[in-house]
């Protein structure tokens, strides 16, 4: 089966090479964590823990009775020293649980193998584990995983789409994924398929990872209903619109979700942890990430405890060069620079993206040449150059009817825009502003 | 060092390219075009084309009140442009003067580059046009430098008491041969005639990304159609061959790719882009038949960038996942 490219995009420089073979290594025990309480979309959790409580590995910290949140558990044992608002990569202050490690590294008892098998489980059970586990996805959006695995039963699902496209240049945490532990990616997808009764299991991957390709391919070889799926490599191939049409040629609709046209979609990193949730009872509380970038010393994929402070992490790294200027939570065309490093990696981090001084652009905004280049390369079929104008001079009546909400934020169009107009932006500032327009 | 990070809204990478980079691959692109010039008409067409493109940029310099003659390289490529649509014996204040009236009326009056609802070489044309017709019509009395592209003029079939217009009259009292207006050695304007040039000009643009198929495509298939079925098959008695002398004859394969796809002035949306080159067409053709002038690309273009913002409100793509109402 052969993908079809989707229409429009962009093709920015990998930079994979960097990093695509360098296993994930485990990074260096911190002595502090920061966990926040909210690393998810959704409801915030509360603490389940005070200051001064002696907490141990995967014990769970913070809960919600909220059914779209997911709940957070200790990634170090040690003691909780404080409760606070600390800073978070989203630039806000997020009520964290800080906890100093006692070395020991101890796991809570509360971590244990069901004792049971996928296949003795009910749908339920299964869906309870992940909930419990607190995972959620990986990719870099970070919405529960048992919520996306809870349809209502009106939409038909027949298809689960593992997405390991990893469109955004730079981040090899997935492909490493693939390749090191393709049995457990297998798994956790077919424990999903499980849990939503469907047949069709399809892991997508970009062309530029023929050997995650192979590796994918040797283990479905063995299930009868699941397959691999070769991606043209071509940036947002892995937005979740573009990945489902290029799979199964169906268009999720405008303002709808993938389960409107009947598929549910979760990361390659995601289905890994959902297998060693099942399998170990062990909940999400280190993930692989991508360090990396020319403002690296030492790039490399690191097993990170989540909670770990960004800086140590870049530390381990042989920290930054000295022309570094810019530090990125996530990949290049997506991603958030972040003003300061005292910030905590969280489930979602895919990864932490250094760049330097030439790499950057400080060039002024020019008048818009009408080149249509951004209409070209808009997945959406959007037209950002009016979107960007609405936005630049806040039309919101206009930015609505040029379809403004629609745009995912991809950053095609500002990537091409010869121009150096910040559309990405503008529309992300107006889409806000329709947005609390139409909450009044 | 934490104190330097710079923090800026995604995506954090960005194309070379710019719009100073896209006016050099124009200029590049208009390269051959500009040689075929001179191979044909002779070193004069050299001086025309320096003292237009010179115009073109001092007049900018001078509206910018800036000593960066080159700029984003813009004002080159307009007179480049309007120099290439002059006739080959016109007196140098005529590129002079064109190139100065593009730049100060149809861009700069409306608020300079990006901003212009008419393409500005094109503007620059017309007004010389319109004051000084005599001088632009000088090219059926100019004949290309003999001996530095020769081909036979014979021509089958053409005669000129059967061509109909005024344009057919022009090339076939010459009995100018497809060969030759396919390597441009015909009578004509500097930059018009020659359409191998052209088509290697305007394959640069396409390996560039900077023009697509839909307003050339547009155009000349509308060109090519209407001169078969209106054309009276006149021309070596074909219709196929009378599209094909509609093409190649006169402005339409610059205007095509050079004019009618200038960036600003040109629709944004896929569907636009083609009925732009569409309506062009159609206009184009209404003039060579049944207008007073001989050619009509310049007013053709003119009119449909006049109604540009429309055909762009119009055609709005679908976009991705639209919900059928
Ligand atoms: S308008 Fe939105 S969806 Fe379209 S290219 Fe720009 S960021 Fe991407
Ligand atoms: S890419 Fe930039 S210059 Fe070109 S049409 Fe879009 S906004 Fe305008």
């Amino acid at each position: 089966m052969k993908a079809k490219a989707f229409k429009g995009g962009v093709h920015p420089e990998g930079h994979k090479e960097v990093t695509q073979r360098l296993s994930i290594v485990g990074s260096k025990l911190p002595e502090r964590v920061v966990i926040p309480m909210q690393q998810h979309i959704g409801a915030p959790c509360e603490p389940l823990v005070e200051v001064g409580d002696e907490v141990k590995v995967g014990q769970k910290i913070g809960d919600t009775e909220a059914f779209v949140s997911a709940p957070i558990h200790a990634s170090i044992s040690g003691k909780v020293t404080a409760i606070e608002p600390y800073n978070h990569p989203t630039g806000a202050k997020v009520k964290s649980v800080i906890i100093e490690a006692d070395g020991n590294d101890e796991w809570s008892q509360e971590v244990k193998p069901p004792g049971k098998s996928v296949e003795e489980m009910e749908p339920k059970e299964i869906l309870n584990i992940i909930r419990e586990a607190g995972i959620v996805g990986m990719g870099g959006a970070a919405f529960p995983a048992h919520v996306k695995l809870s349809p209502p039963p009106e939409k038909m699902i027949d298809t689960l789409i593992l997405n390991g496209a990893e469109c955004e240049p730079h981040l090899t945490a997935d492909h490493r994924t693939m390749i090191e532990d393709p049995e457990g990616v297998v798994f956790g997808l077919k424990a999903m398929m499980k849990v939503l009764g469907v047949e069709n299991g399809i892991i997508g991957i970009e062309e530029n990872k023929p050997d995650a390709i192979k590796t994918m391919q040797e283990m479905a070889e063995k299930e009868s209903n699941i397959i691999v799926v070769p991606l043209p490599t071509m940036y947002p191939q892995g937005a979740e619109k573009m990945l489902i049409e290029a799979i199964n040629g169906r268009q999720v609709p405008s303002g709808g979700l993938p389960m409107d046209v009947g598929v549910v979609n979760q990361n390659v990193g995601t289905s890994r942890a959902i297998a060693q949730a099942i399998r170990e009872g062990k909940p999400l509380i280190e993930r692989p990430l991508t360090v990396t970038g020319a403002g690296i010393n030492t790039p490399a994929n690191l097993m990170v405890r989540v909670g770990t402070i960004v800086e140590e992490i870049i530390e381990q790294c042989n920290g930054m060069r000295d022309d570094a200027c810019k530090v990125i939570i996530g990949g290049p065309m997506m991603g958030m620079a972040q003003p300061e490093l005292d910030i905590p990696a969280l489930k979602g981090t895919s990864g932490i993206l250094v760049l330097t001084e030439s790499e950057i652009s400080y060039s002024e905004i020019n008048s818009c040449i009408r080149c249509a280049k951004c209409v070209d390369v808009c997945p959406i079929n959007l037209i950002p150059s009016f979107l960007g104008r609405a936005g630049e001079k806040g039309q919101v009546e206009v930015a609505e009817e040029y379809h403004a909400l629609d745009c995912i934020e991809c950053g095609c169009c500002t990537y091409v825009c010869p121009a150096s107009r910040p559309l990405t932006q503008w529309i992300k500032i107006i889409k806000a502003e329709i947005m609390a327009q139409k909450k009044q | 060092m934490n104190s330097k990070l710079v923090v800026s809204s995604s995506p954090h990478l960005r194309t070379p390219e710019t719009i100073t980079s896209i006016m050099i691959d124009v200029i590049i692109a208009l390269f051959p075009v500009a040689l075929a010039s001179v191979l044909i008409f002779g070193y004069y067409a050299l001086v025309t084309i320096v003292v237009g493109v010179l115009a073109a940029m001092v007049t900018e310099a001078v509206l910018k009140m800036k000593t960066d003659i080159m700029s984003d390289g813009s004002a080159a490529v307009t007179g480049l442009l309007l120099a290439l649509t002059l006739p080959p014996n016109a007196p140098l204040w005529i590129p002079a003067v064109g190139s100065a009236c593009a730049i100060l009326i149809a861009k700069h009056f409306f608020g300079g580059v990006g901003n212009n609802i008419f393409n500005p070489a094109l503007v620059g044309r017309a007004i010389l046009v319109m004051s000084w017709g005599t001088l632009m019509v000088g090219g059926s009395d100019f004949w290309p430098v003999p001996g530095v592209l020769n081909f036979s003029r014979n021509v089958a079939g053409a005669d000129v008491e059967t061509a109909a217009t005024p344009l057919e009259a022009e090339i076939v009292a010459m009995g100018t041969g497809w060969q030759e207006l396919l390597v441009g050695n015909v009578t004509g304007s500097l930059g018009e005639t020659s359409a191998i040039a052209i088509l290697i000009g305007a394959f640069w643009l396409f390996y560039k990304g900077h023009i697509d198929w839909r307003i050339p495509g547009g155009y000349i298939g509308t060109v090519f159609i209407l001169g078969m079925l209106l054309g009276d098959g006149f021309y070596m008695d074909s219709v196929l061959m009378t599209g094909v002398f509609h093409v190649l004859a006169g402005g339409v394969m610059l205007g095509a790719f050079f004019m009618a796809t200038d960036m600003v002035t040109s629709p944004v949306t896929p569907l636009g882009r083609l009925l732009f080159g569409v309506g062009c067409g159609v206009i184009t053709m209404i003039i060579r038949l049944y207008g007073a002038y001989p050619e009509g690309v310049t007013f053709a273009i003119l009119l449909m960038n006049a109604v540009t913002p429309i055909i762009d409100r119009y055609t709005v793509p679908k976009k991705f996942g639209e919900v059928k109402s």
